[in-house]
């Protein structure tokens, strides 16, 4: 049983030696010329304004989780969509009663007014 | 491609849950303020609908969804069980769902999704579903638990229940894990077989696995010394809530405990026999040591469920029919005389709860002569005296075990029983004895009516006349014992 996993651990092998041997000869070769610029840390190109370390406002969480859920629905979809129909009827009607409980709770938070941003 | 066999009715208790769910969650919005006492009818009623399902389901020892569910007798006790202590609990929370500043409708949908969670996790006949089971039902109690809001005790205790519950869950799922590589299957009796087949009493992988599947089992039901978090948590959550987490979840993860350790283990029993005897030792006693130096009720409840659970253990150790059906009849009794005991803290509470030091207690007994009366009658059947629902259920327990040849384990927990009735009686003292220090003005409403007067009927039948429920019990282990 454990032979099987012997391709994993080349792969491994191969994997941790690569990144080894390049991160070490770039290390050992490359020229190093520190400048401010260079040692700041890179966010997107924009000088940082401050630390990233503060307190967000929890509506972020709010839009954030709502996403996620949405977007796992969709991605529900695609397994269905491409066996769509090999399912037939019944995959139809599950797939009904999975985006009508997601409709019930797109109305809850909907109406409890997780969307307004005030 | 062929759609696995779905028996729609196998799983119709919690369909019947779910659809509840959904519908009141849809009232909430449609429902005005003043009228949210109708969803908690609404939850109740749904329930009833499931309860009588799952009364009146006759198919035996039904397997459906391709051997991942089934519907045996032991499935339908815990179902009842399970069902009616979510009935009693919302029950219990409406009056102060009425008084309070909490969501009312996410709070009955909560209730209801955890149910469903608690039934899988019992109707599981492979680990993953049971995995399953138990999640759905955390992350709703993880939720219910902070419902109070702006207190601060509330917050805490979701977050603290959270954080060592998303860790419990990782040592759960690992040891599923570890079974599965020694065994191949995450089936209950597809484990047994492979364990009889290739005799694997001694095999490290499976008996990490075990070890740490009793770690992550021994969080849910607070086993010392696993148990850290369960008196800040009771404290901080609501204290239906609270009731709920002692007793249902405490049903379900021992159903889940029973499955596993009695369906798939017992090959292996003499291996974790011994662990379990240290730990329902180390539990009996530091919950009820504990539970003595405890000022508020409801820490005192935490520490003494605690010992509770200990007890339990020992049922489990002793196995064979006597001992499994000790469990499940301690199970029923257990959870008639602490919703009991619950259920008034819930009423005495009051407002925001208020009154939830046991001091505070004092003079109960004169000013509300039922409500002092009922509360002495539930303590009593904590502490085990005749003929209250306690007795009988640490009767069996304890006879159980000395019918299987453990004596010491008796003894240990015939002592802490005793240890116990000092603080179940202090008080009863403090409300017959002393002085009212405050002015509580309680009014009584339908649903805790109710509630208490279930609790009442519940723990004396158990204690007079054990016989309906012990036939049940012994007719639902049926598979157990082969």
């Amino acid at each position: 049983m454990l032979k099987e996993y012997a391709q994993i651990l080349i792969l491994m092998i191969i994997v941790f030696g690569f990144a080894g041997v390049t991160l070490l000869l770039s290390s050992l070769l490359g020229q190093k010329k520190k400048s401010d610029t260079k040692l700041m840390p890179y966010e997107c190109g924009i000088d940082p304004v401050g630390t990233a370390r503060q307190r967000f406002s929890i509506k972020f969480y709010i839009t954030t989780m709502i996403f996620i859920l949405f977007d796992i629905e969709a991605l529900f979809l695609y397994p269905w969509a491409v066996i769509y129909r090999r399912l037939g009827v019944f995959g139809l009607v599950e797939m009904g009663v999975f985006i009508l409980l997601l409709l019930v709770g797109f109305i809850y938070v909907w109406k409890k007014g997780a969307f307004e941003w005030d | 491609m062929t759609i696995p066999d779905v028996n729609w009715t196998s799983i119709g208790t919690e369909l019947i849950l779910i659809s509840t769910a959904v519908l009141v969650i849809f009232f909430d919005l449609v429902v005005k303020d003043k009228k949210k006492d109708s969803l908690g009818y609404l939850t109740v009623l749904g329930m009833l609908g499931a309860l009588v399902f799952a009364m009146t389901d006759k198919e035996g020892t039904a397997i459906a969804f391709g051997g991942m569910i089934t519907n045996d007798s032991f499935t339908q006790f815990l179902t009842v069980l399970i069902v009616g202590v979510a009935i009693i609990v919302t029950l219990m929370s409406m009056q102060s769902l009425r008084e309070g500043s909490m969501d009312v409708g996410g709070y009955h949908t909560l209730v209801l999704l955890a149910t469903v969670g608690m039934l899988l996790m019992v109707k599981g006949l492979d680990l993953i579903i049971i995995f399953l089971g138990l999640e759905t039902l955390s992350i709703a109690i993880y939720v219910l638990a902070g419902y109070r809001k702006g207190a601060e005790q509330s917050a805490e205790a979701a977050f603290k229940y959270f954080l060592l519950g998303a860790f419990a869950a990782a040592f759960l799922l690992y040891g599923i894990a570890l079974i599965y590589g020694a065994t191949g299957t995450t089936r209950i009796e597809g484990i047994a077989q492979y364990i009889a087949l290739k005799n694997l009493g001694t095999n490290p992988l499976l008996l990490l696995g075990v070890g740490l599947l009793l770690v992550g089992l021994g969080f849910k039901l607070a086993l010392v010394p696993f148990h850290s978090w369960t008196p800040d948590v009771y404290e901080g959550a609501p204290t239906a809530i609270t009731a709920f987490m002692a007793v249902g979840v405490k049903a379900a993860a021992f159903a889940a405990f029973v499955r596993i350790f009695g369906g798939a283990l017992p090959l292996i029993a003499f291996q974790w026999k011994d662990v379990l005897w240290m730990l329902a030792v180390i539990t009996m006693t530091v919950g009820n040591v504990v539970a003595l130096s405890q000022t508020n009720i409801k820490r005192m409840l935490a520490y003494s469920s605690i010992a509770h659970a200990g007890y339990i253990l020992v049922g489990i150790i002793a196995g064979g029919s006597v001992g499994w059906s000790a469990v499940l009849y301690y199970l029923g009794a257990y959870a008639f005389m602490n919703l009991g005991a619950f259920g008034i803290v819930v009423f005495y509470g009051y407002k925001q709860e208020a009154n939830v030091e046991i001091a505070d207690y004092a003079g109960l007994g004169f000013r509300y002569p039922f409500l002092g009366a009922a509360m002495a009658i539930f303590l009593f059947s904590l502490a085990g005296i005749p003929p209250l629902a306690g007795f009988m259920g640490k009767f069996y327990i304890f006879s159980a075990a000395i019918k299987s040849g453990y004596i010491w384990l008796t003894i240990i927990g015939v002592m802490n029983s005793l240890v116990s009735v000092f603080y179940y009686f202090r008080v009863t003292v403090i409300m017959y004895m002393k002085e009212p220090i405050k002015e509580v003005v309680l009014n009584y409403s339908l649903p805790i009516t109710i509630v208490l007067i279930i609790a009442l009927v519940g723990t004396i039948q158990m204690g007079i006349a054990p016989n309906f429920y012990l036939e049940r019990a012994l007719d639902s282990i049926k598979w157990l014992i082969g």
